[in-house]
């Protein structure tokens, strides 16, 4: 009952559930922090727009995007991922979700920005559907703590339109 | 050197039964290890509940060493969710963020492109020959949780055996030394 391994085993098992604890305790307060990110996003001009020689539309722009994402941030963020993507519907797919640029904020004072920008990811459809079409600009943010629950939301912006013809 | 004399002396006097006893012992310890593993892939839904980041291709949010937990629900997949999958060839699954997404109206299948945070490129140079698109089965569950540095174990028995070797040795003679 006293011996070297019993001791030694019942101080690891301690120290690991202690541990755990403890890194469960920031993921749950967490949840109590008041968060209200802001952004805007311009489309500044339609750089590109053609049909590539497989057949699918291809799209680059400019974009201009403002964003406060301060608020995500706790003691207990490591980064948070925030990415833009163009989401719009065609007749064959029900949902098109296109990342077009992303950004890792590893603190706070970085989390306050406004950057002009060409899309960093090619914007290209699956076919031709792409001329006139309507679609929303959503940003997205991932929010990755020092330890525990990652959790994710964005900001839909809709009402953005490609032009009617290729250029 | 007295301790090796003791060893021996406890190694010559060990009865079957007493034997055959912490064998059982053991092997009711690595059984209930094994059925929480199991329990927790029903939980989670996913093939491997817990996985251990092996490159840098994710940094600096996951490092190499750090554990993940993974989640699979129905929940359809979308941009910027953090997924590990497989590859037809390659035996380790990657984790990756889904950067594209192209859903299907009728059969509602769905075509995925990843990219790891730290890479330049996207995955398509991963995937098998011919493949542009990951769907659904590739894909083995979500990232919903991590832990930092945990994973270093795993990662130091898989790469060094020999270190595995040791401790299992060190375990055994510890167990049948023990004089309960």
């Amino acid at each position: 009952m006293h011996s070297l391994d019993y001791r030694a085993n019942a101080l690891l098992i301690f120290s690991v559930t202690a541990l755990a604890f403890i890194c469960a305790i920031p993921s749950f307060s967490d949840k109590f922090s008041n968060q209200n990110p802001s952004a805007e996003i311009q489309i500044l001009n339609i750089n590109r727009f053609k049909k590539q020689s497989y057949g699918n539309d291809e799209v680059s722009l400019t974009l201009d995007i403002t964003a406060d994402l301060q608020s995500l941030f706790t003691w207990n963020t490591k980064q948070v991922f925030a990415f833009v993507a163009a989401e719009y519907e065609t007749p064959k797919n029900s949902l098109n979700q296109v990342s077009l640029w992303d950004v890792i904020i590893p603190d706070k004072e970085h989390a306050k920005f406004r950057i002009q920008t060409s899309n960093k990811y090619r914007f290209i459809d699956q076919g031709h559907n792409l001329r006139g079409k309507e679609f929303n600009l959503t940003l997205h943010w991932h929010v990755m703590p020092k330890t525990g629950k990652m959790f994710a939301d964005k900001i839909v912006m809709p009402g953005y339109s490609l032009p009617d013809a290729y250029k | 050197m007295g301790w090796i004399g003791e060893t021996i002396d406890t190694i010559k006097s060990i009865q079957i039964r007493q034997l055959l006893t912490q064998a059982i012992s053991l092997g009711m310890i690595v059984t209930s290890a094994l059925i929480i593993w199991k329990a927790l892939m029903c939980a989670t839904g996913s093939e491997s509940p817990v996985v251990v980041v092996l490159s840098e291709s994710m940094e600096p949010g996951f490092k190499r060493g750090d554990i993940l937990f993974l989640h699979m629900s129905k929940d359809p997949i979308r941009a910027g969710e953090i997924v590990v999958f497989n590859i037809v060839g390659r035996d380790i699954p990657i984790v990756h963020r889904v950067i594209k997404v192209h859903e299907r109206e009728n059969t509602g299948e769905v075509d995925f492109l990843t990219k790891g945070d730290n890479n330049r490129e996207d995955d398509r140079v991963l995937y098998a020959k011919g493949q542009l698109w990951l769907h659904r089965h590739h894909i083995l569950g979500r990232a919903v949780g991590f832990l930092p540095y945990v994973g270093w174990v795993t990662i130091i028995m898989t790469e060094k055996s020999i270190i595995k070797y040791i401790l299992i040795g060190a375990l055994g003679l510890l167990v049948i030394t023990s004089k309960d």
